[in-house]
Parts: C-alpha cells; sequence; structure tokens
C-alpha cells in the first residue's frame, strides 16, 4: 500500500513539477514581453541594492557614519533647497536629504515585504486549512476573517499599534494581521477549485494523508494567485507603513523613514517645498514599481485575463 | 426583498460583536494603568485600586467586554479619561463630519472614475486611453496624505484659492474647506475605480449579447448606455465598497493633514494620549459605518443584477 | 427566383499580434427570395467571419474588408453610412448566433430585448411593442407571461427561441443563423430547426444557414455551399452536391458521417488540419491533405468553375474533364 502511494504520488508529482516547469517558463517568457513590468523590476532591484548597500556601510562604520550623518543635526543650514552639493537639499534639522532617503528605503521595501511574508504564511495556512476541510473548520475560520474584514486595515493597523506601543516589531505584525484575512481569501478560493480536481482524488485513492496532499498538492497549485496577490500587498503594506509613520505611530525619528519624514515636513510645508516633495517621491515611485510588476505578473501567470 | 435586507441586518450583529471583542480585546492588553492616567502620578496604591475597581479594570476581560456592550446598547460608551467628557457625545459630534469627508471623497472617486474608465475602454489603446491609464498607476501609487500635501502647497499657499485647514461654518465656506481633502482622499479610489470599470468593460465589450445587441441594429450610443455599461456596473459595485474601506483609513490620514474635526482625527489624538475609551469609541464607530456601507452595496448589487436578485428570493 | 442577396469576391483580413489571419480570400455566393443556402465548413473555414461581414460586424481593429462588394435587394451594404447599416441590421437582415446561453443580456428582460428591436425599427408606441414581443414569444412557443422574466430564467433550447423571436421580430427578409443549434441537447436541435424552417416559410424569409452538419443542410437547405480555409470550394443545388460530388474535400465530409445504408467498416476522416490561416498553402488550399493531389495544385489557385446547370467545383480535376 505504502509502495502504490509512493509510486502514484511520484508520477503524479512528476507530472505536475513537467507542467509546472514549462508553465514559470512560459509566464517568465510572457513576462520578459511586458516592458512597463521589466522597467518596474530594474527600478525595485536597483532600490534593494542600494538598501543592501547602506546596510553594510552601517555594519563597516559601526554606524559612525549614520550617526555622523544621516541623524546628526545641523541647524545652520537647515531647509536648504537641493544643490550640486546636496541633491536633494538639507531638511528642517540641516540633515542630507538624499542619504536620509536612501537609508530609509530598507524600512519601507524590507518591512514591507516581511510583513506580507508573515500574513502570506498566515492566511495562506487558515484558508488552505478552510478551503481544505471545509464544514465546521471552514465557518469557524472564515466567519473569524470576515470580522476582521469588517475593520478597514488601516483602522486595524492603528488600532493594534495603538494598544502595543509604537516599534518596529509591532509596526510589522499590526500591518501582517491586517493583511491575514485577504490572503486567507485567496488561498481558500484556489483551494476549492483545485480540491477537486482528478489529481487530487487520485492521491486520496492512493492513500496519501491531509497533510502530504496540502503541501504537495495544493499549496504549488495555488501559487500563481498567492504571488500577484502577495505583490500588490506589498505595495500596500509599504503604503501603510508611511501612513502610521506619518501619524507619528510608525517608525520614530530620529530614523529616516519616508512617512516620517513627510510627517516632520508638514510643519515647514510654507518655508520648503523639497522637504515635502522628494520623500513623497520616492514612495510614490516604489509603489508603482512595484504595482506594475504585480500586473504583469497576473498578466503572465493568467494569459486569459489578458485582453 | 424586504426578508433579504432584515435578513443580512441581523447578520451584521455576531460580525459587529466580533469587531467590537476584537477592538476591545487588543485595547486591553494595551500597557499603562488608566487609573493612574485618570489620577495622575503622585495618586496613593490605595486610591489607585479604588478607582480600578470602579472603573472595573479587576473583572476578567469577557465580563468587562460584557459591561461594555451593554453599556454601548444604552448610548454609553464611558468617559474620556483625559477629560472625563462623554464619549458617546464626542464621537457623536465628530461622526457628522467624517460622514461628510467620506461622501465626498467617494463622489470624487465616482465622477471621476467611472467615465474615465468607459472612455479607456470604448478607445481601448488610443493616446487617451494610454494617458488615462498612466495617470491612474501614479494615482493609485501615491500617498494621499501626500497628494495631500502638495494641493496644499499648490492650491492654497501659492494660489491662495483655498483653505488648508478647519472645516468652514456655513455653506459656501464648508464647501470651500471640503474641496481639497475630498479630491485628496478621492483621488486614489478614483484611479482604482478607473482601472476596474475599464478592465470591466473592456470584459463586457466581448460579450456575446453585445453582437446580438448590434445585430438588432441598435446605435453605438444605446448599446454603450443600456448594454454595456449596466453589465460592466456589476464588478464596479463591488470595488467602490471594498474603496470605501480605504477610504475610511485614509480619512484618518485626510483628516490629520487638513485638521479636519472627523472621527479619524479624534482616534489617532487620543491614541497618542492613551484616551482609550474614545480610541475604542471612534474605531467602533467607523467599523459599524463600514459594515453598514458594505450591506448597502449589497442591496444595490441586488437592484442591478437579477441573478443575484432571485438568488436572494430563494434564500 | 429573385436575388436577395449577392456577395462578391469578398475578401476580409484581421491584424493580430500572431500576424495576418485572412479569414476569407474572395468568396462569392448569392441567395434568393425565400431560398435557403446552407453553408458548410469546419471549425476556422471563415463561416462566422462571412456571417459577420455581410453584417458590418466585423470588429475593426483587428477585422478589415479588404475587397468586395455586398449587394442587399440592389443596395451594396458596403457603401451605406453607419445610420443606414442600423436600418438593415435587425430589420432587414437578421442574424443568430452560436451559443445561446451568452446571446442575450443577463441584465434585461427577454420582453424588453425583444421590445427594443420592434421599437427601433417600427414606429409604434412602448404598449404596442410589448403587445408584439408578447406575439412574438407565442409565436416560438414560449407564453407571453415570460416576458417579465431575465434570460437566467430560460433553458438552453427557450433561450434559442427567444432568440429567433428577437431575429424575426421584424419580419426581416434574410436570416443568417451561425449555427443555430450546436450548443443545443441534441433532442432539441430538431425541434429548434424545424421552428426555424417553418417561421421562415411563413414569414417567406431568405436563409444563410451555417453549419458543420451535412445532415441538417439536407434537412433544410434548398442550395449548399462549401467552404475551406476562406474560399468557396463546391456549390449547387442538393442534388449536385450530395448526388454528383466533384471536391476531394466534400467528398471527404461525406466520408465521416456514419450512414445506415451503406455497409462501411471504418469511417474515413479527412486527414490532417486546416492550414494555419496566418500562413496558407500556395496554390489550392486543400492540396495538404488531397489525395488526388498533383504537381500543378502546389502552384496555382484552381478557379470556380461550373460543370453544369450551375455546379460549381474548385479542382483542377474538374478542369481537365
Amino acid at each position: 500500500m505504502a509502495n502504490l502511494e509512493k509510486t502514484a504520488s511520484e508520477q503524479n508529482s512528476n507530472i505536475s513539477t513537467k507542467k509546472q516547469r514549462s508553465l514559470w517558463q512560459e509566464a517568465w517568457r510572457r513576462f520578459k514581453k511586458n516592458k512597463l513590468a521589466m522597467a518596474g523590476m530594474g527600478f525595485i532591484m536597483f532600490l534593494i541594492v542600494i538598501a543592501i548597500g547602506t546596510i553594510i556601510v552601517d555594519l563597516v562604520t559601526n554606524k559612525s557614519f549614520y550617526d555622523a550623518y544621516v541623524i546628526k543635526l545641523d541647524l545652520r543650514n537647515r531647509l536648504e533647497p537641493p544643490s550640486s552639493a546636496h541633491i536633494f537639499g538639507l531638511d528642517e534639522f540641516g540633515r542630507d536629504m538624499f542619504l536620509r532617503m536612501i537609508w530609509a528605503i530598507r524600512y519601507s521595501l524590507f518591512m514591507g515585504t516581511i510583513a506580507i511574508v508573515i500574513s502570506t504564511i498566515v492566511g495562506g495556512v487558515l484558508g488552505a486549512v478552510a478551503g481544505f476541510y471545509g464544514k465546521l473548520t471552514d465557518n469557524v475560520i472564515m466567519r473569524f476573517m470576515d470580522i476582521l474584514l469588517a475593520i478597514p486595515s488601516m483602522l486595524l493597523a492603528i488600532a493594534i499599534v495603538a494598544a502595543m506601543g509604537t516599534s518596529i516589531t509591532n509596526v510589522l505584525i499590526a500591518i501582517a494581521i491586517s493583511y491575514v484575512p485577504t490572503f486567507a481569501r485567496t488561498v481558500r478560493a484556489s483551494v476549492l477549485t483545485i480540491k477537486d480536481q482528478e489529481f487530487i482524488e487520485a492521491a486520496r485513492a492512493v492513500g496519501a494523508s491531509d497533510t502530504r496532499i496540502i503541501f504537495k498538492y495544493i499549496i504549488p497549485n495555488s501559487l500563481a494567485p498567492i504571488i500577484v496577490q502577495a505583490t500588490l500587498g506589498v505595495a500596500g503594506a509599504i503604503l501603510s507603513i508611511a501612513g502610521l509613520s506619518f501619524l507619528g505611530l510608525g517608525i520614530q525619528p530620529p530614523t529616516p523613514e519616508w512617512g516620517a519624514m513627510l510627517s516632520n515636513a508638514r510643519t515647514y510645508i510654507r518655508d520648503a517645498w523639497h522637504i515635502t516633495v522628494i520623500p513623497g517621491m520616492g514612495i510614490m515611485l516604489t509603489i508603482l514599481a512595484i504595482n506594475v510588476v504585480g500586473d504583469g505578473l497576473r498578466d503572465a501567470l493568467d494569459p486569459r485575463l489578458k485582453s | 426583498m424586504y426578508k433579504y435586507i432584515l435578513k443580512r441586518l441581523l447578520m451584521m450583529i455576531p460580525v459587529l460583536l466580533g469587531v467590537t471583542f476584537i477592538v476591545f480585546f487588543i485595547m486591553a492588553l494595551s500597557p499603562g494603568d488608566p487609573a493612574a492616567m485618570i489620577l495622575g502620578d503622585q495618586a496613593s496604591a490605595e486610591a489607585l485600586e479604588m478607582k480600578r475597581e470602579e472603573l472595573g479594570l479587576n473583572d476578567p476581560i469577557l465580563i468587562r467586554y460584557g459591561n461594555y456592550i451593554i453599556d454601548m446598547l444604552h448610548g454609553d460608551l464611558g468617559v474620556s479619561y483625559k477629560n472625563s467628557l462623554d464619549v458617546w457625545e464626542q464621537v457623536w459630534e465628530r461622526f457628522p463630519n467624517t460622514t461628510i469627508l467620506a461622501i465626498a471623497g467617494i463622489l470624487v472617486a465616482l465622477v471621476i472614475g467611472i467615465p474615465t474608465g468607459i472612455i479607456s475602454a470604448k478607445k481601448q489603446y488610443t493616446l487617451i486611453d494610454n494617458v488615462a491609464m498612466i495617470v491612474s498607476l501614479i494615482g493609485v501609487a501615491m500617498p494621499n496624505f501626500w497628494f495631500g500635501l502638495l494641493v496644499v502647497i499648490i492650491f492654497s499657499l501659492h494660489l491662495g484659492w483655498l483653505p488648508s485647514q478647519g472645516m468652514g461654518e456655513g455653506l459656501v465656506p464648508l464647501l470651500q474647506s471640503l474641496v481639497l481633502p475630498a479630491l485628496t482622499l478621492g483621488t486614489g479610489s478614483a484611479a482604482m475605480i478607473t482601472r476596474m470599470t475599464r478592465s470591466s468593460m473592456l470584459e463586457v465589450i466581448r460579450q456575446d449579447y453585445i453582437s446580438t445587441a448590434r445585430a438588432k441594429g441598435l446605435s453605438e450610443r444605446i448599446i454603450t448606455y443600456r448594454h454595456m455599461m449596466r453589465n460592466a456596473m456589476i464588478p464596479i459595485i463591488t470595488a467602490v465598497g471594498l474603496q470605501f474601506g480605504t477610504l475610511l483609513g485614509g480619512a484618518m490620514l485626510t483628516e490629520t493633514v487638513f485638521s479636519w474635526p472627523g472621527l479619524g482625527r479624534l482616534m489617532v489624538d487620543s491614541i497618542k494620549s492613551k484616551d482609550i475609551p474614545l480610541v475604542l469609541g471612534s474605531v467602533i464607530f467607523l467599523a459599524i459605518m463600514f459594515s453598514v456601507v458594505n450591506l448597502i452595496v449589497d442591496i444595490i448589487y441586488a437592484f442591478v443584477d437579477p441573478r443575484i436578485k432571485s438568488e436572494y428570493k430563494k434564500g | 427566383m429573385k436575388e436577395l442577396l449577392k456577395v462578391k469576391d469578398l475578401v476580409i483580413h484581421y491584424q493580430t499580434d500572431d500576424g495576418l489571419v485572412e479569414a476569407l480570400n474572395g468568396v462569392s455566393l448569392s441567395i434568393g427570395e425565400g431560398e435557403t443556402l446552407g453553408l458548410v465548413g469546419e471549425t476556422g473555414a471563415g463561416k462566422t467571419t462571412l456571417a459577420k461581414g455581410i453584417m458590418r460586424l466585423i470588429p475593426n481593429p483587428p477585422g478589415k474588408i479588404k475587397e468586395g462588394e455586398i449587394f442587399y435587394d440592389g443596395k451594396d451594404l458596403l457603401a451605406l453610412g453607419d445610420i443606414e447599416m442600423q436600418d438593415i441590421r435587425g430589420g432587414h437582415i437578421s442574424m443568430i448566433f452560436q451559443d445561446p446561453m451568452t446571446s442575450l443580456n443577463p441584465v434585461m428582460t427577454v420582453g424588453d430585448q425583444i421590445m427594443e428591436v420592434i421599437q427601433k425599427h417600427n414606429n409604434i408606441s412602448k404598449q404596442e411593442a410589448y403587445q408584439k414581443a408578447g406575439e412574438m414569444l407565442e409565436l416560438v412557443g414560449i407564453v407571453k407571461e415570460r416576458a417579465n422574466d431575465y434570460p437566467h430564467q430560460f433553458s438552453g433550447g427557450m433561450k434559442q427561441r427567444v432568440i429567433i423571436a428577437i431575429a424575426l421580430a421584424c419580419n426581416p427578409k434574410l436570416l443568417i443563423a451561425d449555427e443555430p443549434t450546436t450548443a443545443l441537447d441534441v433532442t432539441i436541435q430538431a425541434q429548434v430547426l424545424e421552428m426555424i424552417n417553418r417561421l421562415k416559410k411563413k414569414l417567406n424569409t431568405s436563409m444563410l444557414l451555417i453549419t458543420h452538419d451535412l445532415g441538417v443542410v439536407a434537412q433544410n437547405c434548398d442550395h449548399v455551399a462549401i467552404i475551406y480555409a476562406g474560399e468557396i470550394v463546391e456549390y449547387g443545388d442538393l442534388q449536385q452536391v450530395f448526388k454528383n460530388t466533384q471536391h476531394p474535400y466534400t467528398e471527404g465530409l461525406f466520408g465521416s458521417i456514419p450512414s445506415l445504408a451503406a455497409n462501411v467498416k471504418r469511417l474515413q476522416p479527412v486527414e490532417g488540419l486546416m492550414p494555419d490561416p496566418t500562413d496558407l498553402p500556395e496554390g489550392c488550399k486543400f492540396h495538404t491533405r488531397c489525395k488526388y493531389v498533383q504537381d500543378i495544385c502546389k502552384k496555382n489557385v484552381p478557379p470556380l468553375i461550373d460543370i453544369g446547370e450551375g455546379h460549381l467545383v474548385r479542382c483542377v480535376r474538374c478542369q481537365k474533364q
């Protein structure tokens, strides 16, 4: 019996990996043709490289560069507009805006990604379990998700941060929780469509366990919509982080973060446009790039949707 | 139909209980002693203990929650820790302001989003379509509080056309003070709705019943309005309902940017001062608003799509 | 018999991402008053393109009518303005589409959908139009009270009846039926066809019946045209095409029908596949699948020639005779 199950599932997985490899290759071929999406991806890569660069600088100089240039106050030259010496100008405390902008990338990009990875895993597992077992399990999990969904995600994130206090970890948790229901729904929907297909029945017929079926067949086969949803989710999470910081509930000054920079800029809105315009541009371009990549992935992974 | 609405209203009760419980629970976890916050640092241990007992803080959480709900049903949301004012009154006073802003924002989104999306779809791949798509991509990517700051710089500080802070009294000042916040709040949703409308229209344009309508000899105008739009509206209505949640979240940021005296700003201010009853009251109010809007959306749905309507009648 | 529709050398191409699709390559045909012409061919042969071309419903872009003329009752349809063409559609020429499940607007009552065409082409009040819509429903065997129901409340066969009611509501002179029964259950197919035929006779409507089923042609048509890769390969009356089959493709089509009378061991399918319409072969377009293929077939496109009494065939073998 065990042997039988093994051979059957091996055959099955051979078929599915073969099919999948060509599916992913095909998708990548389609994605490469989409110039806008490729440009977006290039921009994100560029940001990642710079962000890693700043992290390396911090490690190598043991934060002395950070202390001396990124957060050090220099009130004499405050609000100086962009010039050749400081291409993005100086902020309200005379700090170099360019350095602060690039030091801030990690908080938006990496925190947004980590938050979404957490909520994808948690929401994915909840959605898969709900869709797979159905009945009471499904009802309990999904009603709970409905309740979470009934609270606008920004509101939920604010409430959590308010209760737990403003720290980077808490912001991360708050945003991750607020995105869990979305992923649970996506995964549940695709599990429900996959569950009834014949190769699942075949695996079950030869005695594969539930865990095995979920991890071996259902999750790999519902990856495409999850990837698209997660990509677009990162954009949303970055906006949420910036929003929380703007309200003073996220990353706290003097740590450079785009939303927090905007929050400070608000006070000097009459005196200096550049400290308002530049951080917002950073957020906007990052989100724009992620969104075009997300759209590109959707078109590439599901050609039926493309007009 | 009435039966369906009644059923949906009844179904809202467990959801709202769940929402209030989650928010209550999160807030109860919050560090810091409310008694100390009210009485100040100098209070004696006995005084603090007495205050805690008075506030019911020593009871188990479920009992506290139960008491809170019972009080809420009597129109009592407790008193603010900060200034001892009645929470219900404060929330109720701010509530219309947020409603005005949210309605204005969704109107901006609909008035810009739907026509742009339709024109874009009808003229797919033309210059108009491309421009609309690029602008809407940017619109979706812009953080709305930043857009708010930009319009303040341009329209208030530079051009001096419109006020940048507060809510005007009297109709004309009110409308003047509403323009920039509503624009700020609605732009992101407008961009989202443009994209939704376009893809929904493109989906409908390819349907067989559009060919049937053409084969009948109907004019392009009638085909667009009577046949395409009514079908395209169905997914758009869902999108608008979901946008409303985003919009309420955005309202907190917009209200902060424009010092708009709404629920969102009340909430943000009370979070900063750790005024738990006030936070709880405003979160619950916003969540109820969102649930009611979703109910309205579902009912509109039934009127537009007869297939859903007959399902409602059945169940 | 008076000629009602005449199509001359119609060429329709689609410009797509995968290249130029040569859907129709010089098709000519004519239909007399009250006559039924059967148009037979495989999927992708250009049948629907021809139907939509006559209605001027080819979406542009990507489609384009490159050459040719379409005369209806002496009028050149390709020269008409958009508004004049709208009067023709639904009023003079009607069309029934393949899939009844998706051909009705899901958010309008069927009564409204019938009324719409009546009001467009007749100057009558709403009440009168509603009355007429009810009569049309009765005519296709549906009680008129159901006019207030929505399409999802009807079965597939019923929906196709509604579509027929829409098509015939304004007494058109020509009805184009594009595989009207393909999407229906076999038991309902016969009923629907019988009804179309009865109504057509009653109203003296001409019909272009598009199908891939030669049995349907035998029962319903006066003339038949066989279309392959956007060209007519054989045309004639039923007797000529069925009893005196000349073109190898037509022969192949008959070979692939099971018969009760003949004692055949095995059905003979037409070997091979339809050529890719973005890359049609040179010469005779059928030569890649033809069992009588000669060298000349690969170079020259054979003309459509009359082998007697209006029986037209596009094949070099007939040229020699």
